[in-house]
């Protein structure tokens, strides 16, 4: 019988080794597997590059895993917050690598991953300093940068609901990166608040099929937050 | 003469007028998301939001904030009747596809050739963040700029060409500012609907460039 269930979130992050590529879901508050990355935490591995849209707001989530200085580089597209002063202090003192990637570049480049496309062009950023050292072609009159695909061995993200065999579905705008990221990763991890019986998720509904998740775990429905109001 | 500049409100309201009905819009952060308030009544217009939404309606009431509802910029919003969700990537599809009829965005500067510069102010102390500026700079049916003319030192933001690292090239086609609207076509900037009492002439002394007036 396939269940991808685990039963507790240490056994969720079992086998994350140093060094590792790990992917993290949400854009805000909304679908950010904060109950994974504490988990990722406290499990140790070190080293790490972490792909994230932002770099951490608060001192929660991706925000604490930089601070235990176990990442050594962040790919993502706007670190810059009212509040992620942890990512600030260490991208100031130099102790943590960043590359920044336009957003709509930053989710081609997962999707590229995943989809198994060895590179594609894009008029996003052309011309710009974050073009710079990139080839370039000029296809039907329209200028054009190359970009490779963004893999990762791990995906950390956040759902509303599961079954066993790793299908889920999402809430609103918690959706995000969600789903590009599932299939960019060797192993996805999905953080859910509810597991169900196979066939009780409507199967047109499903956004993201369980070939692309192999690891689910039940947490904890988190109270509505405070949203803190903070730029793309 | 003397003139009195638009307010943001009525730059909002000015610029919102020329949005047509069924357009499909995302409306960049800072002074464009004003336009929202002012959409004209009888129109439907969907708003974008790079997260995941078509169909974004205002901020909801006290209290019924869901934090798994929220805009680009990261502010609780409501989802309006017939509204719709989708993953980043098919939101970034519809927004570098050429989907979006209309993408308002502020800036520092815009040339005269329609590069934009609105991510960095390239000082080096600062920590850099683009977003989806450059998404949206190149991907929209038309890339509608809404600024101050001036900057506080009484610079025009509209220049020869652009000393702000750079957003996007050559995508610009119309700027609404607080003084008039200009056009940027390729035989040049197009000035019209200036605000009462400011003439062309001053207009022109105040930017510093040479603008046309509108053929009718």
């Amino acid at each position: 019988m396939i269940d991808k269930t685990r039963s507790s979130l240490e056994a969720a992050l079992a086998g994350v080794p140093d060094g590792a590529t790990i992917m993290v879901g949400g854009f805000g508050e909304a679908g950010l597997p904060n109950d994974l990355v504490d988990a990722l935490i406290a499990q140790g591995a070190k080293d790490l590059v972490v792909v994230n849209n932002n770099a951490g707001q608060g001192e929660r989530g991706v925000a604490a895993l930089l601070a235990t200085g176990r990442v050594r580089k962040i790919i993502c597209s706007f670190p810059r917050n009212v509040d992620s002063q942890v990512f600030d202090n260490l991208y100031r003192s130099g102790k943590l690598e960043l590359e920044l990637v336009p957003q709509g570049t930053l989710v081609e480049r997962i999707r590229a991953a995943g989809a198994g496309i060895g590179a594609f062009y894009t008029p996003t950023a052309f011309g710009t300093e974050l073009a710079r050292g990139k080839e370039t072609r000029q296809i039907n009159g329209r200028d054009f940068v190359l970009e490779f695909p963004l893999h990762a061995d791990y995906a950390l993200i956040k759902a509303e609901a599961a079954d066993r065999w790793g299908n889920l579905v999402y809430r609103k705008t918690a959706r995000n990166f969600g789903p590009v990221m599932a299939m960019a990763a060797k192993c996805t991890i999905a953080q859910v608040n509810r597991i169900v019986e196979l066939g009780e998720l409507d199967p047109e509904a499903i956004i993201t099929p369980g070939i692309f998740v192999e690891r689910v775990v039940r947490v904890a429905v988190a109270p509505t937050a405070v949203v803190t109001a903070g730029r793309k | 003469m003397s003139y009195a500049k638009r307010s943001r409100e009525e730059l909002a309201q000015r610029l919102a007028s020329d949005i047509h009905d069924g357009a499909y819009v995302n409306l960049g952060i800072g002074l464009p998301t004003l336009v929202a308030d002012h959409l004209p009544a009888g129109r439907e217009i969907f708003l974008h939001s790079e997260n995941g939404i078509l169909g974004m309606g205002p901020a909801p009431a006290p209290g019924d904030v869901d934090t798994d509802l929220l805009n680009a910029g990261k502010q609780p919003v409501t989802l309006l009747p017939g509204g719709a969700f989708f993953h980043h990537a098919d939101s970034f599809a519809m927004i570098r596809g050429g989907h979006l009829d209309i993408c308002v965005l502020g800036a520092f500067q815009v040339s005269a050739s329609g590069d934009i510069a609105n991510w960095s102010t390239g000082e080096p102390e600062a920590i850099p963040a683009v977003g989806g500026a450059m998404d949206l700079a190149v991907g929209a049916k038309n890339i509608w700029v809404m600024m101050e003319l001036l900057t506080r030192k009484g610079e025009s933001k509209i220049v020869p060409r652009c000393t702000y690292p750079l957003t996007g090239v050559g995508v610009v086609k119309r700027v609404y500012s607080d003084l008039a609207v200009i056009d940027i076509t390729p035989g040049g900037l197009v000035a019209y609907d200036l605000v009462p009492g400011l003439s062309m002439e001053e207009l022109q002394s105040l930017t510093g460039l040479q603008l046309l007036t509108q053929a009718r």
